[in-house]
């Protein structure tokens, strides 16, 4: 197997000296889905935002993003602006904020055309139809002249795939793409993003804070918390057998369409960037912490090929799910008419 | 079987809706014609997209808004006028709670204060009481007197949305209506708040509207679940039979859209289409342009919610009425 | 759209005739011109006389429906005091004041605009300070006193400008400073604001992630949006330039419409006051139309409800 297109080492971001992100390594090989799972102040937008230079000048980042023989963290800029929406196209939560109110569509998918594959006048249109054909727009050339205003959140949101699509990425980040938009509409567009990897052989990275949603369409899933990977693993053995207690959390905090049991909510919140507790940042809310998990910050350790746990009690910890659905009757009242 | 504690019958709520200043007013349906009943001690979850009209009837279920037609009663009586006496009387006995709990508090006052309001508003106890009432209300939903004292900006998103509860709880109210109440909270946070709402209705007898776009929240915390489809509810019953075996097929397309981890490649029905618009709306069957089964029938003719079984209904024209023909189809 | 334009220009034609019908009234409550005019040792008989000739004895509410039509047929009067039409006065000295008022404005854009964008760019480094502190000076200080300040520097001190009369362009100058830098200070500071609001919006990181170079970002994507807000203040500077000219020309000694208003309304010159207060409310009224049009033009969810309307 060749190597990885893109690899993350040691990656570190901090704003004004509150750590965001410390220390993260990933490695994501041609045409793999990889899912990143992790509640609000995880890093994983900052992460990728970092690894494409895409953050505020403020942010201090360290660490190093390969692709081929750059470091994207210290390549010039012109190179960094030529592997943007090139080889690597990104899309974002809330479409309808994410383009710009006053340019057309077309407008907005010319610039890219016109920077990546070198196209002008007429051919910018024909291929931009073409790509607003490939992700589903109907009449794409009438779209064309549209504004972004003119079009729902799921339509604006297939403009911005198709828009990253202009510059034939190897690698699609795909930033909450689906959070703002209602249920049938977020189907529509993780099915889409299915689509276009077929299509396209493009390696894609979902960031979401839904499990389900990265679970159904990812080969594998990391999970962050507080600024660092806790737990990989193929997506499905993720969801079977966690090891890492944040996992097991995460999946038995979450509702489901089966007969409800009672959640197990997490208790406590995200720790402060600023007063990281010592060892693991986990330990204050987990039910499994030993004195061995407040020393030092548990590595990020491999336990088999494709799975790694950051745990220091991994090896002796069996994390069984945390209530089996339990009968309807006894679960709740149900009140009948 | 017990009287509803809340009724509301045909409510229909039409918006005027302009584009631009010098714009031809639109009419926008956004509740048309809809019944629906909660008894006490029950959660009826609504469930529906953007544009549904579920957050409407939410305000309606409260008397927050008055419908253009049919009645809103509660507990037996008509549902006041808004602004009027009696109707402010009402407000301590069915309370809301939002889904932006920071849009919902004052940044310059402790949240304890604000938790005391509705008892100033309503004139309830002395300052005493009053005091006793809110450490009551803070240990019910979880929080220390510490919390009390802080401001919103220094709580957690999850710790604001209990300062939301612990405030619309402290008048003992009847009824509480949530509208996406979890929807802006992390996972595990929203799970505590979930957790902390299914306790209190239980051991308080509320009666509650659990607003979501979230099927499995409201799979969770509902005893009957209506779904909403621009203005009309197309399917109604327990969360048990609704979510478990959906007939109408908008139910359909919404339990199958929703992600469950560990069931990577399902076979999901995808709706084409865009999400429905209330100004725009199609004739017969309002999910028809999206519906993968519609027949010429649909596209002509409205269908209306019809008795499939006891507590249930649904408003399809491909369901057969009889008890066998729920399943087959 | 046309019902667009048309509903705008009505709303004009009101603005307008409401300021007709405003300045009528306050110029017939606040004194008798025929005392002012003649002095208030005249005879009672030439008082009378006086008032006869301009209709002044005539029921106010007659006087004002014959101003009216008078107006709408294009007759502004005659000035009291010398006898000639009111437009003629005015016009003759419109050059003057346009020959402040619109360098000022571009003196203001051409400062305002570009220190607004750049400090945005820049924030927090010197320069930006700097913006946001002589910002604060220009809108604080009122342009008597930085005329009289300027007038200390360059004519009293370095001797280097005249500091009254219109005899050279030289003459100009210290008047054109005096209008515009308040407003290019308020102007930079607004753009520097609009700026920074656009620069923080999703959309300019999705451009980022296209792969397009800062410039063409802060070219194409972030000044086009920062510019809607702008509009508006500069249609409001294009006011208040009206209004500073009142003054700056007073200070001056500047043969402009602002020094004949100064001398018309202190000698109560009825309709010389009234066809300045016309001109006024007609240039406010103009640039405000012209903003909304520009609005249209900059932001294409405003031409979709003005197409809706139609």
């Amino acid at each position: 197997m060749a190597g990885p297109l893109i690899r993350i080492e040691g990656l570190r971001v901090a704003f004004d000296g509150a750590p965001a992100v410390r220390g993260v390594d990933f490695a994501i090989h041609r045409g793999e889905a990889l899912g990143i799972v992790g509640e609000s102040g995880s890093g994983k937008s900052v992460t990728w935002l970092a690894a494409l230079r895409l953050l505020p000048e403020k942010a201090v980042v360290e660490g190093r993003v390969s692709l081929d023989d750059d470091n994207l963290l210290e390549a010039p800029i012109e190179r960094m602006e030529h592997l943007r929406g090139g080889r690597i196209g990104m899309i974002f939560q809330d479409p309808a904020s994410a383009l710009n109110p006053v340019l057309t569509i077309r407008r907005q998918m010319a610039e890219a055309l016109a920077l990546h594959r070198g196209l002008s006048g007429k051919s910018i249109d024909a291929e931009a139809r073409r790509l607003l054909d490939l992700v589903g727009i109907p009449d794409a050339a009438g779209r064309l002249k549209s504004y972004p205003h003119e079009m729902s959140g799921g339509q604006n949101q297939r403009v911005m795939i198709a828009m990253a699509l202009a510059g034939n990425p190897d690698l699609l980040i795909a930033d909450e793409p689906t959070t703002a938009l209602d249920v049938t509409i977020q189907a529509q567009i993780l099915d889409l993003l299915q689509l276009v990897r077929r299509e396209t052989d493009m390696a894609l990275v979902l960031i979401s804070h839904d499990l389900g949603v990265v679970a159904e369409n990812c080969d594998r899933v990391a999970v962050m918390y507080a600024g660092r990977v806790v737990e990989e693993a193929p997506a499905r053995t993720l969801f079977e057998a966690p090891r890492h207690p944040y996992t097991r959390g995460l999946i038995d905090a979450l509702p489901t369409l089966d007969a409800p049991r009672r959640l197990v909510a997490i208790p406590g919140v995200v720790p402060d960037p600023r007063r990281m507790p010592p060892g693991c940042a986990f330990s204050p809310r987990c039910a499994h912490a030993a004195p061995a998990c407040l020393g030092a910050v548990p590595e990020l350790r491999r336990l088999e090929p494709g799975r790694r746990i950051a745990c220091a009690r991994a090896a002796e910890l069996d994390l069984q799910p945390a209530a089996t659905a339990l009968p309807a009757e006894t679960a709740r009242p149900e009140v009948r008419a | 079987m017990s009287a509803p504690l809340l009724s509301l019958n045909e409510v229909t709520r039409t918006y005027t809706s302009r584009k631009g200043l010098f714009g031809t007013p639109v009419a926008v349906q956004a509740v048309a014609g809809v019944s629906l009943e909660v008894r006490p001690g029950e959660t009826l979850g609504i469930v529906g997209e953007s544009g549904s009209g579920k957050s409407t009837m939410g305000r309606m279920a409260l008397g927050l808004e008055a419908p253009d037609s049919g009645s809103v009663r509660f507990d037996g009586a008509a549902m006041p006028d808004p602004g009027s006496e009696s109707w402010r009387s009402l407000r301590k006995r069915a309370q809301m709670v939002f889904q932006d709990p920071l849009g919902a508090l004052d940044r310059r006052l402790p949240v304890a204060d604000q938790i005391g309001e509705p008892l100033e508003i309503h004139g309830i106890g002395d300052k005493a009481a009053r005091a006793a009432a809110i450490a009551r209300s803070l240990e019910m939903t979880g929080l220390s007197a510490d919390h009390g004292r802080r401001f919103p900006h220094e709580l957690s998103g999850g710790q604001r949305q209990r300062v939301i509860i612990a405030r619309a709880l402290i008048t003992d109210p009847e009824l509480l209506v949530c509208d996406e109440p979890v929807s802006a909270l992390d996972v595990s946070i929203q799970a505590q708040v979930v957790n902390l709402l299914i306790d209190l209705q239980a051991e308080r007898g509320l009666a509650m509207i659990f607003i979501s776009h979230d099927l499995r929240v409201v799979r969770q915390i509902s005893q009957r679940v209506a779904v909403m489809y621009l203005g009309h509810i197309v399917e109604e019953g327990t969360a048990e039979e609704v979510l478990r075996d959906p007939q109408h097929p908008y139910t359909r397309a919404l339990v199958s859209a929703a992600p469950v981890p560990g069931a990577r490649q399902r076979q999901r029905v995808i709706l084409t289409g865009e999400p429905p618009n209330p100004a725009a709306r199609p004739s017969g069957c309002a999910f028809h342009p999206r519906c993968p089964l519609a027949t010429d029938r649909c596209r002509a003719e409205m269908p209306v919610l019809t008795r499939l079984a006891p507590g249930r209904r649904a408003a399809c024209h491909l369901i057969q009425h009889t008890p066998a023909g729920m399943a087959a189809k | 759209m046309i019902r667009y334009i048309a509903s705008r220009l009505l709303r004009a034609a009101l603005t307008i005739a409401l300021v007709v019908t405003f300045a009528f009234i306050v110029l017939r409550l606040s004194g008798d011109p025929a005392t002012i005019i003649l002095g208030p040792e005249a005879p009672p008989e030439a008082i009378e006389a006086f008032r006869h000739n301009w209709g002044l004895d005539r029921p106010v509410l007659v006087q004002y429906f014959d101003y009216f039509r008078a107006i709408l047929r294009g007759d502004l009067g005659i000035s009291m005091r010398d006898g000639r039409s009111a437009i003629e006065l005015v016009g003759e000295r419109i050059p003057a004041t346009l020959a402040l008022t619109i360098p000022a404005l571009f003196l203001q854009l051409a400062i305002g605009i570009p220190a607004g964008v750049y400090a945005a760019l820049h924030q927090g480094t010197a320069f930006d300070r700097t913006v946001m502190v002589s910002a604060v000076f220009g809108f604080a200080i009122p342009s008597f006193v930085l005329a009289l300040a300027l007038v200390l520097v360059f004519s009293v001190k370095l001797g280097w400008l005249p500091s009254g009369g219109r005899d050279s362009w030289m003459h100009a100058i210290l008047p054109i400073l005096t209008l515009g830098l308040g407003g290019a200070a308020a102007l930079a500071r607004f753009t520097r604001s609009a700026m920074l609001e656009v620069l923080g919006r999703p959309f300019i990181r999705t451009a980022s992630a296209k792969g397009l170079p800062w410039a063409a970002v802060v070219r194409g994507h972030a000044l086009p949006n920062a510019a809607i807000p702008t509009v508006t203040l500069v249609g409001f500077l294009v006011g208040s330039l009206i209004a500073g000219a009142v003054v700056v020309e007073s200070v001056f000694s500047w043969p402009g419409v602002g020094r004949l208003l100064v001398v018309a309304v202190s000698n109560r010159d009825l309709a010389v006051v009234q066809c300045l207060l016309l001109l006024v409310a007609a240039s406010m009224v103009t640039s405000n139309l012209i903003v909304d049009f520009l609005y249209g033009v900059l932001d294409p969810r405003l031409r979709q409800g003005a197409r809706a309307g139609a």
